[in-house]
């Protein structure tokens, strides 16, 4: 088993990403630098959180051109394990690989604090070892993650049970109060519909080990660990 | 020939930037200003009659259809 971690101009979680990898998990893992045309030998791809070519433009949307991202896509539509990550969530958006957009916080300010995310469903590679309704405590860091998608996307993604990750206050209530930046129903994940793919954007990689505040992150890499043992 | 590209967010599409914006103009008085949305210029200059790159470049690069709208204005100089 192999983890890729994409690398951008402007990625800055890549070296979190890779430690919990190899040093938490104890799996190998390689970086893949965007100017790479193939991600043959990988079995799970991790796009890591960052400022991807400035984020000019749009966050996202000039690190979709990169040639990495083809061979990324092709690699989801045959069944890969894809995980971006804040940064990481917003390129694969707007890759058009997962469904949605991620808008300027409500708050308009850049927001680096714990919170406590729902899981919504646990039928995928990367909540396979939690229960549903489970609490988590996984940081956020980011100044556009405000999840929206048109009404007809919503439902969709409410009905096949792609919202991973909802923010919650401390007693799994996702209430107003508990949304920190304006997410459409408190979203704070989602899965594409084959759900293989996922995008967050709380950090799991900066919420792997005790030391850091919260371990709760590491059940995201070893439920894609468990999956992907599973798979062989 | 030169292109402004005009890229907006939809109206169904909430404007954080723009509501903070309008909500300002209460302090200074401009209360004629029913409403403000924020949105992105690009000035482009481009080879005389060859507008399909520049419709290209709106529609694939400068917008996200999820959540923006674009227009262009050419004119000739």
């Amino acid at each position: 088993m192999k983890f890729g971690v994409v690398i951008f101009p402007g990625s800055n979680c890549e070296q979190d990403c890779y430690y919990v990898v190899q040093s938490v998990l104890g799996q190998p893992v390689e970086y893949i630098w965007h100017e790479e045309t193939s991600v043959k030998g990988f079995d799970a791809i991790i796009l890591p959180g960052g400022f991807a070519y400035g984020d000019y433009l749009r966050t996202g949307a000039l690190a979709k051109f990169s040639p990495v991202m083809n061979a990324v896509a092709d690699f989801a539509k045959e069944g890969g394990v894809v995980f971006g990550i804040c940064n990481g969530f917003q390129i694969l958006t707007e890759a058009g690989l997962l469904p949605g957009a991620l808008l300027r916080n409500s708050g308009l300010k850049y927001l680096c604090k714990f919170e406590y995310l729902r899981t919504e469903t646990v039928d995928t590679p990367f909540t396979n070892l939690m229960t549903k309704g489970q609490l988590l405590r996984i940081p956020i860091g980011h100044g556009d993650g405000n999840f929206f998608a048109d009404a007809g996307t919503l439902e969709r993604l409410e009905g096949n049970g792609q919202v991973v990750f909802r923010y919650a206050d401390s007693q799994g209530r996702t209430t107003r109060e508990a949304n920190p930046n304006g997410s459409l129903n408190n979203i704070a994940g989602i899965v594409n519909e084959g759900r293989n793919v996922l995008g967050m954007m709380p950090h799991p990689d900066r919420s792997s080990e005790e030391i850091l505040g919260s371990a709760d992150g590491k059940l995201i890499f070893e439920s894609m660990v468990n999956a992907l043992v599973e798979r062989r | 020939m030169k292109a402004t590209v005009i890229v907006t967010l939809k109206p169904t599409v909430l404007d954080p930037q723009g509501i903070t914006i309008h909500r300002s103009l209460g302090s200074l008085g401009m209360t004629d200003i029913t409403d403000v949305r924020q949105g992105k210029i690009f000035n482009i200059e481009l080879k005389d009659g060859r507008r399909e790159q520049v419709e290209r470049l709106a529609k694939e690069v400068l917008t996200n259809p999820v959540i923006e709208e674009y227009r262009i204005i050419w004119e000739q100089v």
